[in-house]
């Protein structure tokens, strides 16, 4: 909230004001009360979310916004559940490995397609577009059967690299087809010249590379690690079809655990709890780093669902 | 080539060559990906298509039995279907409509407008099994929502438990999430040029007529591709359906009422044996068919959007 705030409150903002209230015409005010109207609806949810994590059992089927008693204790007990430690350790560290994949392949990849000279890069590059367009599904099950095949060495204590982090990280130092697209178009905005002054200058394409480009291209590179983070964090299907083991769980896995647990009316106060935990390192990414997320889509035309 | 023999050493490659190998060197992350996880895959998910497999056991030829079974014998894959052609059908315009209405709004020059797209947007970022707890929550028998419209004097039904409605559900659900749209619709909105509104206006253009005249057409290039992408989206539905069916997910829900192509796909290559799981042949001509259903109806629209979609270049 605190982002938010100071956005609205800048200079230029203040200085507009009066003459926004100078101009109230009939059709801005009722646009701007509709907005007001549907903001509300929006956070509704969360609120009702934070309202119920709060709550005694008894105090659940009451449709009373503010709790009998603040039950703290909820998120205590939640955390207290199965391996939710473990769970979150996980999955920090398979979070951490696919942004950092991602971030290193797709800046390097982006460079050798916006940057390079080299046959066959406007052919490969359409191809990197044609997988844009392809439909998960199509690899989910032969991308199954490889990893189920691949062996792993023992690794995490398996034989092969289902029921490890590997399917969940490996792919990510390859890079993805829309944050390849988004860093070529924000490199090729940057002046050849530079590039040729430093080659001059007797610098290699690496040197290039990592001291020039990806400093100037860190809002993109910011861009690509928020919404790889995001994505990460909250997978369920990947963690759900490659670990097994309840010890390499992720929170999600977990966090289904807790709701099976409760067998068929799941405890809605804990399960609230456990669920704003998940979801507080996301909103406080999201809260910080609002403009990268609202760029990114912007910049890309993508809705990013 | 005589520069090259004043130089007082002779590098290892020519310039050129240099930037060749350097080009494929630095894109060989993707290139790698893209024969290991994509085309590897995609040529053995085409050939176990036409195969009996299990995954322990080496795929048995069976030509085109699956497809056969699929599309003469499988009720279930006509209901998964039919689900999901529903979603796309009743989800997509009502997608539309309101995320274009929710941009207009906040390109009228309202103050605060960057904080309404912060409010607007931030269900976006929640994408994981926490948010459909919420709903599930929420659109419960005796939820919240059902507390509002009894105060509208509409008894609500119990959602999720009732066949009829847990694809209702899922929509109000799914209007949760379209703040990605709004911000593209509204970036589309702002690159409109207002001397075009200026123009319309000494013609009498005014209200809805702007709208209608004006605003959608120079809009409509943005509306083509939210809607190609967003019934594209909307074929694959999965984790929603099988976090709301929860211990029926094997059987999609009440009734299978949400049974969605996905879902019944996944139950065939993952589920248990005994429930017709676990034949990864099956399910990859399942994917396949997905793939094309997907190919023709983008086509379809490609080939339509010549009667709506405005270019301006086309001028």
């Amino acid at each position: 909230m605190a982002a938010i705030a100071e956005h609205t409150s800048e200079a230029p903002q203040l200085k507009r004001l009066p003459r926004y209230l100078q101009q109230w015409t009939l059709p801005r005010l009722l646009a701007f009360l509709m907005m007001v109207g549907i903001s509300i609806l929006f956070i509704i949810p969360f609120l009702w979310m934070i309202s119920t994590a709060l709550k005694e059992p008894y105090d659940l089927a009451g449709q009373n916004w503010i709790p009998q008693r603040f039950a703290w204790e909820n998120f205590r007990d939640a955390f207290s559940f199965g391996m939710w430690p473990q769970w979150t350790a996980n999955t920090v560290i398979i979070t951490i490995t696919s942004v950092i994949g991602q971030v290193l392949s797709c800046s390097m990849v982006a460079y050798a397609f916006a940057r390079l000279r080299w046959h066959g890069r406007d052919f490969l590059f359409s191809l990197v577009l044609a997988t844009m367009m392809l439909p998960g599904v199509v690899t989910m099950i032969p991308q199954f059967v490889l990893f189920a095949k691949l062996p792993a060495c023992g690794f995490q204590g398996s034989r092969v690299w289902t029921n490890t982090f590997l399917p969940l990280t490996v792919p990510a130092f390859t890079g993805s087809a829309f944050f390849i697209f988004m860093l070529r178009q924000f490199m090729r905005g940057i002046p050849m010249e530079l590039s040729e002054a430093a080659r001059i200058d007797g610098a290699g394409e690496v040197r290039i590379w990592w001291a020039i480009i990806t400093p100037l291209t860190k809002p993109a590179l910011a861009t690509v690690a928020i919404f790889t983070f995001n994505g990460v964090w909250q997978d369920f299907m990947g963690p759900l079809l490659y670990l097994q083991s309840e010890r390499l769980y992720t929170l999600q896995l977990g966090l289904k655990q807790f709701e099976a647990a409760a067998g068929g009316s799941p405890a809605w106060h804990w399960l609230m709890a456990a669920s704003l935990i998940v979801i507080l390192p996301v909103l406080i990414v999201f809260v910080s780093f609002q403009q990268y997320f609202i760029e990114g889509i912007t910049f890309t035309g993508m809705g990013g669902q | 080539m005589n520069t090259q023999q004043l130089r007082p050493r002779r590098p290892l490659l020519r310039p050129a060559m240099k930037e060749e190998l350097t080009g494929w060197l630095f894109a060989m992350p993707w290139l790698i990906g893209f024969l290991l996880f994509t085309v590897g895959p995609m040529l053995f998910s085409l050939y176990t298509s036409f195969t009996t497999y299990n995954i322990i056991r080496a795929p048995v030829w069976t030509g085109l039995d699956n497809y056969r079974t699929l599309i003469t014998d499988d009720p279930l894959f006509y209901k998964s279907l039919a689900n999901t052609f529903w979603m796309v059908i009743v989800k997509t315009p009502l997608v539309v409509v309101a995320s274009i209405g929710i941009a207009l709004l906040l390109n009228a020059n309202i103050p605060g407008e960057k904080f309404f797209r912060g409010i607007i947007y931030l269900p976006n970022v929640l994408s994981g099994i926490a948010a459909v707890f919420l709903w599930q929550w929420i659109l419960s028998p005796r939820g919240l929502f059902n507390t509002v419209l009894g105060f509208l004097g509409i008894r609500g039904p119990a959602w999720f438990a009732d066949p009829l409605w847990t694809k209702p559900g899922m929509v109000i659900m799914g209007m949760w999430w379209i703040g990605g749209n709004v911000l593209i619709y509204l970036a589309g909105l702002k690159g409109i040029p207002v001397s075009l509104y200026e123009a319309g206006a000494i013609d009498g253009a005014v209200g809805w007529n702007k709208v209608r005249h004006i605003t959608l057409p120079l809009l409509s290039p943005t509306i083509f591709f939210q809607v190609v992408t967003g019934i594209i989206g909307a074929f694959q539905i999965f984790t929603t359906a099988l976090i709301l069916s929860g211990t029926q997910s094997a059987l999609g829900g009440p009734m299978q009422s949400m049974l969605f192509y996905v879902l019944y796909l996944y139950n065939r290559a993952f589920g248990k044996v005994g429930v017709g799981g676990l034949q990864m042949g099956y399910a990859s001509a399942m994917a396949w068919i997905l793939f094309a259903i997907i190919l023709v109806v983008t086509g379809i629209q490609l080939w339509m959007s010549k009667r709506w979609v405005y270019y301006e270049t086309g001028e």
